[in-house]
Formats: C-alpha cells, structure tokens, sequence
C-alpha cells in the first residue's frame, strides 16, 4: 500500500515539526532540562572522560614517584589518597558511567526507536553521576580524599582506623554512582526489550544492545550489594552499629563477602560492553556479518551467570574453608569459556572477511594481544596456590591492568573512533589515529608487562617506595617511561577529536558502509532519530534488507509519541506519549546530593533532607495536561474511551 | 516502486501489565530493591552464623506489635486488589474509593511500625545483632513509608487531576510495587521474630 506520509514535501513538512517537538529548547535551562539520549550520552561519556583524565594525573604522579627508590616527589599519605582515588574513579566514575554513556547514546539508535524509554529518569542518573564525582574531587581538593584503597575493607576503614570523614566521601561516593548506574540500567534494558523496531526479533538485535542489556542486568543484581555494604559501613562509623566489629559479633570478612559479590560482576559489567563494541567493528571492517551470532549472545548471557558466582577469588588469602575455595576455583577456570568462545568466533570473522586494517579494527586487534595476556594470567590466579603467592603484588596489579585497559579501554578507544562519525558528523585522521593506536600499544605493554615480573620478584601493591637494594628500579623506571608514551597516545587521540570537529572530513549517513540502523539516519542524528521509522528483516539490515522493506508512520508530530513493540518479536503493540523536557529531574539530583552529603555528617540528614528531595520529585512526576477527573468519568461513561479489550 | 508502510495510527495509546513500559520499569524497581532485601537478609544470617548464641544478649523482640502488623499489610492486599482490578476498568470512582481505603491502611501499617522498633528489646548499636536487626526493620519501614507518600501523591492526583486514561497504568503498577513490599515483610517478619525464638 502507498502512503501519504511519504510524500517528500510533506515528509519534509513532518521533519521540520518533530524537530521542534523533540529539540531542546533554547538557554541554560533548557540545557539543564535536556532528556534527548544523544545529548546525555554524550555528556556520560565526556564527563567520564574528564574523571579519566584526573584519574591519569594521578597515575602519572604515582609512577614518577615509584620510577626510582626512596623517592620523595610524593608523602605516604598523598599516595595513599592517590592509588584510592585512582582506582575508585577508575571503576566508578570511568570505567562503568563511560559504557552506561555509550549504551545511552547507541541502544535507541541500534534498535530503531526515537528516544531512551524514561528519558527523565536518564537525566536524573546523569546529574546524580556528575555530582557524586564533583563531590569526590572536591573532597580530594579538601585534604578529604578516601585513602583505604578502592575496596575500603574494614577495619582499616572502619571507625577504629579509619578516622576523620576519608572513608565516608568513599562510601558515600559509592551512594552516588551506584544509584546513577541502576537508573541508567532500568532505561537501558526496557528500551532494548520494548522499543525495537517491528521485525527486530530478539534473534536480531545488534550485539552492542545485547552486551547492554546483560550489562543492564547485571548492574541490578550486583550494585545492590555494594550499596547496602557501604551503607552499613556508614552507620558503622556515625552510628555505631556493629556489622564489622568482630568485638561485638560482627565480622570484617561479611564486607569482603558483600564487597565482591558486587565487585566481580563490576568487572563484567565494565568488560561486557567492550565485547559488544568488538562485534560490530569486526562486521564492518571484515566486511561480513559475525560468526555464531547465537554463541556470541548466549555467552555474553553465560558471561553474566558464572560472573555472579566467582567472587571468593578475591578471598581466598582470608582463610576460608577449602572446599569452598574449590568451589570458587573451579567456577573462576569456567568463566574462561564462554569468553573463549566469543574469541574464537571473532578470529572466524576475521580469518573469513575482507580486512581494512582502519584504527577501530587496530585497537581490536590490540584487544586480543593484551586480553589474552590478562585472561591467561586470571587463569592462573584462579588457582588457590599460586593465588596466594602473588596476592597483593604487582602481579595483580599488571593482571587488572591488562584485562580491563585491553578488554575495556582498548574496544572503548576503538568504538569511540568507530562511532565518532555518527556523532559528530566529520571523520577522524587516520594517520594521527594508526599512530595514536600504536604509540599506546607500546607504551601500554612498557608500563604493565614489567609489573608482572616486579610482582614475581616480590614487589607488593600499594607501597609508596622501596629500597634500592632491592633490585626493583629498573623495572619501575620502564614502566614509568612506558606511562609517559600512554600519556602522548592519549593526547594524540585528544587532539584528533578536537581537530576534527571543525576540519574532518564529513562523514555523511554511513561513513564505513557499515550494517546496523544507527548508519541508516543522518549524522549526527536529528532530535527524533528516525522519521519513518524504521523495520528490519535480519542482522545486518543496511545490508541485507529488501528494497521493499516498510517503514513505520502515523507517530503524531507535535507530541514526543514512541513506538512501543513486544518483546520477543518486536510486533507493533501501542503508542506511548514520552514527556517534554523538564528541569525537575536536575533540582532532585540537587536535592539528592544535600541528602548523601548531609548524612556522612549527621544522621538526622536523612530526615530533613529527605523533605526537599520528596518535594522536587512531585514536582517532576505531576503531570502537566489532562482532564479534570469528573470530565474524564463522564467520557468514560459516555463509553468514549480505549476499547479495554485493546489494552489489556 | 512505492515503499510499503506500517501505520501505527490506530494502535492504542497505552497498555496494561507486561505491554507497558512501566510494568518492566516497576519489575526492574523490584528486583533491584528484592536485592536489596535478599542481601540484608543474608547478612543476617550470616552474622547470626557468627554468633553461638542468638539473639546474644538479649529477649527476642515482642511478637505483639509484629504479628498485628503483618496481619494489617495482608489484610491491605484486599483494597490493593479492588484499587487495581478498578483501573484495569477504567472505572475512576472505583479508583478513588479503593485508593483512600489503602491509604488508611498504609497509615495504621506506618503507626504499628513505630511500636514494633519501641519492643526490639536491642538498640542498633548494643551489638552485631542489634545492629542488623534495625537495619533489617529499618529498611522494610523506609519501603512502607515511600510507598505511602508515593501512594498517597498517585491518590491526591486521581482526585484532582489532570488525568488521562493513562494514569490507569500507574494506579495498576502501583498495586503491583505494594504487593511486593508486603511480600517481602513475610520473610522478615519471620526472621526478625522467629530467629531469636527457634535458635
């Protein structure tokens, strides 16, 4: 059947509504205001940026401080604040928000909806985000900063030790990033399972959304345990409850225990992402659809199960019963597997395809050299023996190096590259992109292999300096010299995104003749993402779909209507009207941040502040249009109204 | 060639239960505070498995007050159900009727609480046992009293407006986040009362 909706002026006519419908309105508050996908993704993502780069300048100051023995360029208690917060704003203001930024900003686009189901929700968890890290640094700034390590074990950071207010920014921190993720999570998964295009079965679905959604699971059943952990430790310290104080019965191992069953999944759900930007980069740089589809989505999900089951692997130095240390050993080798799996997978892709060796498909390539190296050696610390003979050494710290910088940063810093046309419009350099890559290749294997060999000769984490007799300084120069090479890389891939914003060359809809929806609108996208809207029929639909393929009309143009679709088949189901951009969600993340602070302070903060935040949030859900109810009561009594047996 | 079209002018402009996005949002709210829940509980169990006494110290907490209220939150399962059978009817007045009723009881469940934490016989910091017992009774009563004054925002509104046909879906999700915080008292209520008592 032909459609009106088509016509090309009248098209252009329903474009240029949508664009006022669903564009941001001008000035500061309608910044403030914006819930469009696009915007808060890019904002996750640059403002996880801007922790990672404070986060590096920490890491460059700790490896000048170790490049040579009885160094003094930093005092035992700055490098103590160092290492913690490093590694705290690594996992939890880089690490998961810059995925979570990703995920926000591609899912919408890959499934073919026009917006993040519950896009205020979005906004709150970005605010909440922004102002958990700014809370940090400027604690930091205060001679406040946490200074027990990323993990914060009691009792070292329990009231006993752990004096002043360090231990509590940590934990409540902790408050602020977990409660943006699981927000974040929520919009995430329902947007994959309710939002798709019709035809997009679940057998359809790009695997970047698949990696989000696991990853969205995931952060709902693992950042709960760190949540309630951190908030015992809170009461610990300003209440003087008793979880962690063997005196009175309580015990610091239920920390470690509650600690990791969040902290292992963190990895997964930092790594998973990565893995799902593997796929469509191979796709499009082999110039062919993945090897085992089916596998690669049933390990992600595989991934995901075993990930919950491993977290005694941190613990096997405290002492527990060795039965359950087989138990854990045991299921740490069985997680090699379905990762394996997906390797062996991508190598099919890649030894079938048609390689174009552009930098995204490098920093791939890079990934399975330095992943590898990190799986290999988690392989061998999943072994309780040899586990305890490099707890808490270098070793360690070169193993998470090169699992999480290869299995996360290195597809990240690929994906970026990957994407960049589509947000922003313009290609990046390549010549500056292949050198960038290489540069950070050495340089990263510069700076963590000869950790490895430090950890074997004894070298344990978290000391400030050591003696010259020990033989330890070459080692350490090296890698502070290969920190010095990351540092260039990162800046070369810094300027490449700046140059190119004004002098790349523009990219146009499908810069890599790539094969997902998202390269099907124009870049970078319009407010609405899609008008039509688009279906699929398979995989890769730019690159296989018919040229018959129907399109999606009759959403309304002057209100922010969605396609909602079922979940298993994505058959159209019903329309739902999303709310207008509002600033409500920015006054209750405000109201929210005087909560968390107030109460590391006094306990009574959680009564008063929760006041303000019950206040800005019936502002934010009330809704603004609508009937009065005897006029909706008579319209439904005059039978005017959605047949029920449509919407139940 | 023309392009064939999907028009989804007619479908209807909202759903009840798993069709809306909000059912998925409320289940997800669920098992993320279900978690939550699971977690407090394990800790528990966990620090009672530290102990060789239990409760060490101290009388178990008076079965009175916590028995009354866990007869209270079932009993209010039965205007949760009207409310929510009246919007899956679109039927307003019904709404309105059954919401107050669960606001009565919401707030005699909220009033009980009070005396339920005045017969704990423990203060949270006398010891580990204490400590988690508040917590565990203290997070049940953060969930009744959200879900009271979210519940009390969603009746103020279906009384005042402005309301459209969707705001039914609310009114069933709502229901729905009620059971769950009912539910889980069950597993509490048994440990807080029963563990000491048993052990």
């Amino acid at each position: 059947m032909t459609s009106p909706h088509l016509e090309p002026h009248l098209l252009e006519a329903e474009r240029r509504q949508l664009e006022l419908t669903w564009g941001r309105r001008p000035g500061l508050f309608g910044w403030l205001a914006d819930t469009n996908h696009k915007s808060l993704g890019l904002r996750f993502i640059f403002t996880a940026f801007f922790f990672f780069f404070l986060a590096g300048l920490l890491a460059a100051a700790m490896r000048i401080q170790l490049a040579v023995p009885n160094n003094t360029f930093l005092s035992a208690d700055l490098y103590n604040q160092f290492f913690t917060i490093h590694g705290t704003t690594m996992m939890f203001l880089f690490g998961v928000p810059v995925m979570l930024g990703m995920g926000i900003y591609l899912v919408p686009l890959e499934v073919g909806a026009r917006a993040i189901a519950f896009p205020r929700l979005c906004a709150f968890g970005y605010w909440m985000f922004l102002f958990g890290g700014l809370f940090l640094y400027t604690m930091f700034a205060l001679n406040v900063g946490p200074d027990v390590g990323w993990f914060s074990y009691p009792p070292l950071a329990g009231p006993e030790y752990g004096y002043g207010k360090r231990a509590d920014v940590w934990a409540q921190l902790i408050t602020f990033s977990e409660l943006s993720s699981l927000v974040v999570a929520i919009c995430i998964g329902v947007t994959f399972l309710k939002m798709r295009a019709p035809g997009m079965s679940l057998n359809r679905v790009p695997l970047f959304s698949w990696a989000m959604l696991v990853v969205s699971v995931m952060i709902i059943f693992a950042m709960p345990a760190v949540m309630i952990s951190s908030t015992c430790l809170i009461m610990d310290r300003l209440v003087s409850t008793h979880f962690y104080n063997q005196a009175e019965g309580g015990d610091p191992i239920l920390w470690q225990h509650l600690f990791w069953f969040f902290g292992h999944p963190e990895v997964y759900i930092i790594f998973l992402p990565g893995v799902g930007m593997i796929s469509p980069i191979i796709t499009t740089f082999a110039r062919r659809p993945v090897h085992g589809y089916l596998v690669m989505v049933l390990s992600q999900i595989a991934t995901a199960f075993i990930g919950f089951g491993v977290w005694v692997h941190h613990m096997f130095a405290t002492g527990l019963p060795q039965l359950g240390q087989s138990f854990f050993s045991a299921s740490s080798m069985m997680i090699v597997v379905p990762t394996a799996l997906q390797l062996f997978c991508w190598i099919a892709t890649l030894w079938t395809g048609r390689l174009h060796f552009k930098p995204p498909l490098l920093y791939i390539l890079g990934f399975f050299f330095i992943f590898v190296i990190g799986g290999l050696t988690g392989v061998m610390m999943a072994s309780v023996p040899l586990d305890l003979q490099i707890h808490d050494t270098f070793f360690i710290v070169a193993h998470f190096h090169y699992v999480l910088i290869g299995g996360a940063v290195f597809p990240l810093l690929g994906g970026l590259y990957y994407w960049y046309p589509k947000m922003f419009g313009r290609m990046l350099n390549d010549t500056v992109g292949t050198i960038g890559f290489w540069v950070l290749f050495i340089g990263f294997n510069m700076t963590f292999f000869p950790m490895h060999i430090l950890g074997l000769m004894g070298m344990p984490r978290r000391i400030y300096t050591y003696p010259p007799e020990l033989g330890w300084g070459g080692l350490n120069m090296l890698a502070t010299l290969g920190a010095g090479l990351i540092a260039v890389s990162l800046t070369l891939y810094l300027i490449n995104i700046l140059v190119s914003l004004r002098s790349g060359r523009v990219a146009g809809p499908n810069p890599w003749a790539a094969s997902t929806l998202e390269w099907s609108t124009s870049s970078p996208p319009p407010p609405y993402n899609y008008e039509p809207g688009p279906t699929v029929s398979g995989h890769e639909p730019l690159w296989e779909g018919p040229p018959d393929q129907p399109v999606v009309v009759g959403l309304a143009t002057h209100k922010r209507e969605v396609l909602i679709t079922h979940v298993l088949d994505a058959e159209p189901d019903h329309v739902t009207e999303f709310p207008t951009d509002s600033v409500w969600p920015f006054w209750t993340a405000i109201a929210t941040t005087i909560f968390f602070i107030g109460s590391i302070f006094t306990p009574w903060a959680v009564i008063y502040g929760a006041i303000p935040v019950f206040v800005t949030m019936v502002a934010w859900f009330w809704p603004r249009k609508g009937l009065s109810p005897g006029e909706l009561r008579r319209r439904i009594e005059r039978g005017e109204h959605t047949p029920l047996e449509q919407v139940l | 060639m023309t392009t064939p079209v999907i028009n989804v002018a007619p479908l209807p402009r909202f759903a009840f239960h798993h069709r809306s996005v909000l059912w998925w949002a409320t289940m997800g709210l669920i098992a993320i505070e279900g978690t939550m829940f699971a977690l407090v509980i394990v800790s528990y169990l966990y620090i009672k498995g530290r102990n060789p006494h239990w409760a060490p110290g101290f009388f178990p907490p008076r079965l009175r007050w916590g028995t009354l209220n866990t007869v209270i939150l079932l009993a209010s399962c039965v205007p949760n159900q009207f409310a929510k059978k009246a919007a899956e009817k679109l039927d307003l007045p019904g709404v309105q009727v059954w919401m107050v009723v669960c606001m009565v009881f919401a707030t005699a469940f909220n009033v009980v609480r009070i005396f339920e934490f005045r017969n704990l016989n423990v203060w949270w910091d006398s010891n580990a046992y204490g400590s988690v017992v508040w917590t565990l009774l203290g997070f049940h009563t953060t969930h009744i009293v959200t879900d009271f004054l979210d519940s009390l925002v969603l009746t103020v509104l279906m009384f005042i407006g402005p309301l459209e046909e969707k705001r039914f879906v609310d009114v069933s999700e709502n229901a729905m986040y009620w059971y769950f915080v009912v539910l889980t008292w069950l597993p509490i209520y048994a440990l807080i009362y029963f563990a000491p008592r048993v052990a």
